[in-house]
């Protein structure tokens, strides 16, 4: 497939072709102070000069010296939310019967996936399953200060799963985005949208400007086998280190693009109708573990421990793969600033001591 | 009635005793049969025996006024029955009822010891098979004070 | 995974405690596949809520039995559910008791956990034992079906006993040490509550039963049954997935941990 040179006058037009095909196109806005994600019209809704400035416990947007509309790390909202709503009604009965309540989710076109929320939706998908998106994403050239991609695998580049990628790239020539085709869908659509064709120079300074995002990367997890080291740490006194500073909020489950868990709820209604709806869950609800006569995990390092234990090893267990993708979301929304980078570095350097 | 070795080779509490060793118990031992309502001894009384039961069960008792005599614990095939004859004032701290027909080795304490002062390595084996049933007995009765199977609600 | 019941209607309801019954449950029109021992449903009380229940019976006409305890708000609406009442199912989930090749059967269970183990006490292994341990001699389940198995041995016993008690009291674990077993030919299937497996499983280790022949059924909040909702993880495992039926080489680890 030829790579194509899309000028922000041609991402608008990409748009357009893909709300003509009927999708929902989906990308980041800027709202309530926050890049979020929303449905987009046109190139014109996108963040255009808008960055962000994060670090743990910390997220501010900032002005950019350019007028980049992917010059943004990761955001609060996760394409999570989409492909599994908060809140979705199951089931409706009457006593008698019952019904499945209809998926009301539409053609979803993803626009702006950074890598690691490609990874994400990868992980998510293989857990819930559903109707793939269409996705265009966009390779990260400028990680934030929270950011651990490239030590988990899923970035800056982007991985499989794309239909389109995009590597925006501004300099004296101007704003432009390197598109790649991924998928023959993604090569179609790329072929209804102005553009010129990619040089070899065009080309390898995206290639130059990823590579180089991996070697600014604000963090990095330990270089070792995360499932060994979390199996083998279950009764360390780490985690009660972290449950001192662990509020058990559940900030990290809920931004984070992977963290899949829901409760169902029955609500009834005074006409004898009741319904079964799953809302997103975290496993630092105290209930979330209840068993007949009270809860499993009580204590915060437990609950802790269930958390990052899951999310780094035993998911390696359940899916056969990690489930974290290294976007930093759990250490900027974290009102403690807890690191899941550095808690991990702690245990390492742990048990590291205890084999010694 | 002499009792016959076939008996105690197949008991898993005297695994650890070589035939000869199981021999030398049954020399100090006998069988007896008891009808259910056989009352084996009572709190207070001279305690100079103990019992392996090998069919048929025995309950252990407490008196507890007002409510009678109140089941604590069953003894069963395979299992040990007396423990007050190991330390002074040997004297029983419960009861025991033979609840359905029972068959028995009863074992003669006091040869038992004399076995084990004359053969040390006899008393050892002795000592660990009585530590043995004791930290199962003991371990059984602190589960039951758990409670496990109360309805939670 | 669908997470639509299929309507079963309450076809009989037997008191089996002050606290438990066993319902008989027959499909209103669909009915679900067939379910293996050890395996369990999802039982939908209409507007209440979903629990996990094991089949505690297989009479092969499509009769779903469950017996129920009520210890929670879903738990106590199923538990009144009268006959002709609606309930909602899904399942079989979860995994069964392996049985294959089983020589010499050894069933241990306390209190609730007989009702998952009750299917495999017909099972045609050359001897079964089982040990069932209870609160009191009121709490028993299926006594009167216990009495009457046949090629089944059953020792039963009770924490509290009473005047006309004529089984044992005491723990499980106390006929355990003592009953004659092959350790060579000895399978193993504990249910209870999990300090109950721990030590059962521990003296069947003394015992010389190797580890691998020992299977336990293990319980997590359930939600979907499908591995989808994550409540019921207990260390690596998806317990609606991976269990509740695990070997014991895997659950002893997990069982030791605190809080997992």
């Amino acid at each position: 497939m030829t790579n194509r040179v899309l000028d922000l006058g041609g991402l608008d037009a990409l748009i357009g072709v893909l709300r003509e095909d009927g999708r929902v196109v989906v990308g980041p806005v800027l709202r309530d102070n926050a890049i979020t994600l929303a449905e987009l019209e046109s190139a014109a809704d996108l963040p255009g000069g808008w960055g962000v400035e994060t670090g743990p416990g910390h997220y501010r947007v900032r002005r950019r010296a350019d007028t980049a509309v992917f010059g943004h790390s990761a955001g609060p909202q996760s394409w999570k939310r989409f492909l599994h709503p908060p809140r979705r009604t199951l089931v409706t009965s009457d006593g008698n019967g019952f019904r499945a309540a209809p998926d009301p989710a539409p053609d979803y076109a993803f626009l702006g996936v950074r890598p690691c929320d490609l990874a994400a939706i990868a992980k998510l998908r293989q857990v819930i399953g559903g109707r793939k998106p269409f996705v265009v994403a966009a390779q990260c050239t400028e990680p934030g200060e929270v950011c651990f991609c490239a030590s988990m695998g899923c970035g800056p580049a982007a991985g499989p799963g794309y239909d389109i990628a995009l590597t925006e790239r501004i300099d004296e020539q101007g704003q432009r985005f390197l598109a790649t085709g991924g998928t023959d869908e993604g090569a179609a659509v790329l072929d209804r949208v102005p553009a010129r064709r990619a040089t070899p120079e065009d080309t390898a300074l995206a290639e130059q400007d990823v590579q180089a995002a991996a070697r600014t990367m604000g963090r990095a997890m330990p270089e070792l086998d995360l499932r060994d080291l979390l199996a083998a740490n279950r009764d360390s006194a780490h985690w009660e280190a972290v449950a001192e500073r662990c509020l058990t909020c559940g900030n990290c489950t809920m931004v984070c693009p992977t963290c899949f868990c829901v409760s169902v709820e029955d609500h009834t209604d005074l006409d004898g109708t009741a319904e079964r709806a799953q809302r997103w869950a975290s496993c630092f609800e105290i209930d979330f573990s209840y068993l007949h006569g009270g809860a499993v995990r009580t204590s915060p390092a437990a609950r802790y421990r269930q958390w990052m234990t899951h999310k780094l090893g035993t998911w390696h267990d359940q899916f056969g793969t990690s489930g974290c993708v290294g976007c930093g979301r759990c250490i900027a929304w974290c009102p403690a600033g807890i690191d899941i980078t550095e808690e991990a570095a702690a245990l390492t350097r742990e048990h590291g001591g205890e084999q010694r | 009635m002499t009792i016959p070795m076939t008996d105690l080779d197949a008991l898993p509490l005297l695994m650890n005793l070589s035939h000869t060793q199981r021999a030398a118990l049954a020399g100090v031992s006998r069988i007896e049969t008891y009808e259910p309502g056989t009352r084996l001894f009572d709190e207070g009384g001279l305690a100079d025996q103990c019992w392996v039961v090998l069919s048929g069960c025995v309950m252990i008792d407490a008196a507890v006024p007002p409510r009678g005599r109140v089941t604590l614990q069953s003894i069963g095939p395979g299992e040990l029955l007396g423990w007050s004859w190991l330390v002074p004032p040997y004297r029983w701290h419960f009861g025991a009822t033979v609840v359905s027909p029972t068959r028995a080795a009863v074992v003669d304490t006091g040869a038992l010891r004399q076995l084990a002062d004359d053969d040390p390595a006899l008393g050892y084996q002795l000592s660990l098979i009585l530590i043995d049933a004791l930290l199962n007995r003991l371990q059984a009765t602190r589960i039951r004070l758990l409670d496990l199977y109360r309805n939670p609600s | 995974m669908t997470w639509t019941p299929t309507p079963y209607r309450v076809a009989t309801r037997t008191v089996e405690t002050h606290d438990t019954v066993t319902l008989a449950l027959r499909p209103v029109a669909e009915s679900l596949p067939a379910f293996l021992p050890g395996q369990f449903a999802m039982i939908y009380a209409h507007g209440v809520g979903e629990i996990p229940i094991s089949i505690s019976a297989i009479p092969g006409d499509g009769t779903l039995v469950h017996t129920i305890r009520a210890v929670g708000a879903v738990s106590k609406a199923l538990h009144d559910a009268e006959p002709g009442t609606v309930l909602g199912v899904r399942g079989p989930f979860g995994t069964a008791w392996r049985l294959d090749g089983v020589e010499d059967l050894l069933v241990v269970a306390g209190g609730i956990g007989l009702a998952p183990l009750r299917p495999v006490l017909g099972h045609p292994s050359k001897h079964t034992l089982l040990i069932a341990g209870a609160r009191t001699p009121q709490d028993l389940l299926y006594q009167a079906e216990l009495t009457q198995l046949s090629d089944v041995d059953t020792v039963l016993t009770v924490d509290h006993g009473d005047d006309d008690w004529q089984g044992r009291v005491g723990f499980v674990t106390e006929p355990l040490a003592s009953v004659p077993l092959d350790p060579e030919r000895t399978t193993a299937l504990l249910c209870g509550p999990e300090p109950m497996m721990r030590f059962c499983a521990r003296t069947l280790l003394g015992r010389g039963v190797p580890a691998e022949r020992i299977q336990v059924s293990l319980e997590r909040n359930m939600q979907c049954g499908a591995g989808l909702c994550g409540h019921c993880q207990l260390g690596p495992l998806l317990l609606c997935r991976e269990g509740p039926v695990t070997g014991y080489p895997v659950a002893e680890p997990l069982l030791l941990a605190k809080e997992l």
